[in-house]
């Protein structure tokens, strides 16, 4: 099977991730973000996402990399997962590629920085490798649903 | 067809039945005589026959078809109430209820099994159907109008027909001139048959490809209705020959009888020369009828009377949290107008200030008649979650062996459908501990010089923002040194915490988790649930509960629930350059302390306020907001209040009073200490709610 799948990326620091479109709902502008205690540190906080409450995942600080400013081009992708809407707080959002299913490889497995144990999967298209995450990992549900 | 999307009208619908049935049945047991009780009860059967037969419900449709044979043989006087019937009657109840809420859950019948309930009625049925005939015959009806309602299956053995030909004679000449066969043919439906309109008009359609139907008894309308037992007559027009109609019909399934019979032309002569007869009979026939119905009509309306007290409108839930989000969005409008008009009064002239006030004004008017509308939509009484519990103390006091009656008062008390939901298990839980724990054996009461039967209060009424819902017994009460005593060796207290404890601390200890007084778990109360369950339920809903309790005179639980959930009044307050908003219900009043009165009691800042300690809590600290600013000489406190109890909270700055829209902050932050949810201002950015309950 050589099914087409489609990929919205985003970039943090240099290199470029994959979400699958399935699981994006929207992407926004950074909204004012409200810091909640007593959470983890990389749940940045709450945003009103048009009337709901929405929490940011940051994900810089997720993958173990430093904060910085936001700047313009930084956005939040609004996840939808198991019913569950979370914001991903990314550098930029970049466009939804379309990669066949041969060209996905698994993780390989060799960088040991804090990034690695969430990256599933290894996209390529036209010379460029996008990194596919695996959102229940990068958002702990796992652990939510125990 | 696909019945799929009338399922939640469906169940909606026989919940209600079923509740009707379980006040009625409980009534009845009291007054087994009335047959009005009965009337009401078949008639519940029959609907529900009929809807769970529409909706290919067969367990369903079985077991009311078999409930109503039953009640069909009381109502006519074949057979006497007695407490045997009643104990059926509930069993059939409960087995429906089941049924339905295995619906509710799977969308599917399920495979609970009455067939041992369906086949004790049908003996019932069948037994005393035999007695019950001979003694129908004894004695006359009592209900002679019903009798006479049912009239077809009363006259099933005769063969006289009920269509009148007087008045169609030309018709029949007619008939007779173009050599048509007219007959009266009666049709006889299956006693099980389901869907009797259904089965008519195969029937109708039926002859209708061989000739012409003239009249119908009943009329084609009440057929149509299903207003008839299980026969009906037409008075039919064919070339046809009467075998040929009889075997035609009978190839449909579900018809039990047909019978034909061929008119002569000597009908006409007939009923032309006894014309006078017939008119006569007929009126006493009509007139009968008149009166039937008549009584019939009364008990509509009765019924109908009843049904309004407890009209409600199904309205989808998500329909309502629609309109309430329009109503937030509203709110936040107004807020935001209210923000603009004090930020830019200074480039307005006075008249446009004006009229900037009145919009606003007029705005405010506006969203708070329709939060009082939405809110009124989503109130039911409290009587839907109340009346499961008559059934459910006498039940519980029968397997018990103690006398105890329920009283109950406020059940038209409102709140929020959110909070009826929720505020049934902890009832229920509290009524079975009163029952188990509380009220004692006769015997024992007796001993204390108390009234045999033990009695349990159910009271809801409201007050000011609140519902309170009170829980009494008169049994033995709570003995706090019992508490202490288990407290002490489930280690929840220490020995030093447990001798400054009062009485009413320590019986407070019953909510404490991993506390249950009784060792062994019976069946009634032990249902791993204790009352700290109980406790933390109705706190989820923003409510409190406490007890008071009179060693040997009983106790009381009180249960304060808010009227609404969404909207609640707020005071914003301000820590660093962060805004929160604390519930104005759980504020007392707000005052400034000087730092020096501060001092420390068991690693607590406490200070001495109106002659009582009052302890400080730094809410900087508690939401983790850095504190690096020099420390203040005057402190803004504000006194929040959890019961009895008091505490301080230190905040930067007072921002000021707001009706403020509560929002869940989902399902992937759940559980965060002392946030209650949060709330949108009106500039778009979240504000969080701090709980003061969970703060001491």
């Amino acid at each position: 099977m050589n099914e087409l799948k489609e990929f919205v990326t985003f970039r943090l620091k240099q290199e470029y991730y994959g979400i699958n479109i399935q699981n994006v709902e929207n992407i926004e502008k950074v909204l004012p973000i409200t810091r909640i205690p007593y959470t983890p540190s990389y749940v940045k906080g709450v945003i009103n996402l048009r009337g709901i409450i929405v929490p940011v995942v940051d994900l810089r600080n997720r993958f173990g990399f430093e904060s910085t400013q936001t700047t313009d081009e930084a956005r939040i992708i609004i996840v939808n997962l198991d019913e569950l809407k979370i914001g991903m707080l990314v550098d930029a959002s970049s466009e939804v590629l379309q990669i066949y299913d041969e060209d996905i490889d698994a993780s390989p497995n060799v960088r040991k920085d804090g990034s690695n144990e969430f990256v599933k999967n290894i996209g390529k298209k036209n010379g460029r490798i996008i990194m596919l995450i695996d959102l229940y990992k990068v958002l702990n549900l796992e652990q939510h649903n125990e | 067809m696909d019945m799929s999307q009338y399922l939640e009208i469906f169940i909606d619908e026989s919940k209600e039945h079923l509740q009707t049935m379980n006040e009625i049945l409980l009534e009845l047991e009291n007054d087994a005589d009335n047959l009005s009780h009965l009337g009401e009860i078949f008639r519940i059967a029959h609907t529900l026959k009929g809807m769970s037969g529409t909706m290919g419900f067969t367990k369903v449709a079985d077991l009311t078809h078999k409930m109503e044979n039953v009640l069909d043989l009381v109502r006519n006087g074949a057979l006497k109430v007695n407490s045997q019937i009643i104990d059926i009657l509930f069993e059939c109840f409960d087995a429906l209820e089941e049924y339905i809420d295995h619906l509710e859950k799977t969308g599917k019948e399920g495979d609970l099994d009455s067939s041992e309930l369906v086949r004790k009625l049908a003996v019932i049925a069948e037994t005393k159907s035999v007695d019950g005939i001979a003694a129908a015959s004894g004695k006359p009806t009592k209900t002679e109008a019903k009798v006479e309602a049912k009239v077809s299956s009363a006259d099933e053995s005769s063969s006289e027909f009920h269509i009148s030909l007087n008045d169609i004679e030309d018709v029949l000449r007619h008939a007779f001139e173009q050599e048509v066969n007219p007959f009266l043919i009666r049709v006889t439906l299956d006693e099980g048959c389901m869907l009797k309109a259904a089965r008519s008009f195969i029937v109708f359609n039926t002859l209708e490809r061989f000739g012409e139907i003239i009249k119908s008894y009943p009329i084609a309308e009440e057929i149509e209705d299903e207003k008839f037992d299980d026969s009906f007559e037409l008075l039919y027009f064919t070339k046809l020959e009467a075998n040929y109609c009889k075997n035609e019909l009978m190839h449909i399934s579900e018809i039990k009888d047909v019978l034909v019979q061929p008119l002569t032309e000597d009908v006409l002569t007939v009923s032309k020369t006894p014309q006078k007869d017939v008119e006569v009979e007929l009126e006493k026939v009509e007139s009968k009828e008149v009166e039937s119905k008549q009584k019939e009509d009364s008990a509509a309306s009765k019924t109908a009377e009843k049904a309004k007290t407890s009209k409600t409108v199904r309205v989808e839930i998500g329909r309502l949290d629609n309109l309430m989000n329009l109503v937030s969005e509203l709110i936040i409008i107004k807020t935001r107008l209210e923000d603009l008009d004090t930020t830019t009064s200074k480039g307005f002239d006075q008249n446009n200030r004006n009229n900037m006030n009145e919009a606003i004004e007029y705005l405010e008017r506006i969203t708070t008649s329709l939060h009082d509308a939405v809110m009124k939509v989503r109130m039911v009484p409290v009587e839907r979650t109340f009346n499961r519990f008559p059934r459910l103390v006498r039940d519980l006091s029968k397997d018990l062996g103690k006398n105890i009656k329920l009283f109950m008062s406020g059940e038209e008390t409102e709140v929020d459908r959110t909070v009826i939901d929720e505020i049934g298990d902890p009832l229920i839980h509290l009524i079975r501990n009163s029952l188990d724990h509380g009220i004692e054996s006769p015997e024992e009461r007796e001993k204390s010089g108390k009234d045999e039967m033990g009695f349990v209060a159910l009271r809801a009424y409201p007050d000011g923002n609140t519902v309170v819902i009170e829980v009494e017994d008169d049994g033995k009460g709570i003995n706090p040194e019992i508490i202490k005593k288990k407290a002490l060796e489930k280690k929840l207290i220490t020995v030093d915490e447990a001798e400054l404890m009062t009485d009413k601390e320590l019986i407070n200890l019953l909510f404490k988790a991993g506390f249950s007084t009784v060792d062994k778990v019976t069946d009634l109360s032990g249902r791993g649930v204790g009352l700290d369950v109980v406790k933390s339920k109705i706190e989820a809903i923003n409510g409190t509960v406490e007890v008071v309790s009179n060693l040997g005179q009983g106790s009381k639980f009180i249960i304060r629930l808010p009227l609404t959930l969404a909207i609640i009044q707020a005071l914003m307050v301000n820590l660093n350059e962060e805004k929160f908003a604390i519930p104005l219900n759980n504020i007392k009043e707000i005052t400034t302390i000087e730092t020096g009165k501060i001092t420390m009691v068991q690693d607590q800042e406490v200070v001495l306020y109106r002659n009582k300690t009052l302890p400080i809590i730094r809410m900087k600290e508690v939401l983790e907001i850095e504190c690096d600013e020099e420390p203040l000489d005057e402190l803004i406190v504000v006194i929040v209040k959890k019961g009895d109890v008091e505490a301080g909270l230190v905040v930067d700055s007072l921002i000021g009073q707001q009706e403020i829209v509560i929002k869940s902050l989902g399902k992937y932050l759940t559980g965060i200490k002392a946030i209650a949810g949060a709330t949108i201002l009106g500039n778009g950015s979240v504000a969080l709610i701090v709980d003061p309950n969970q703060l001491f």
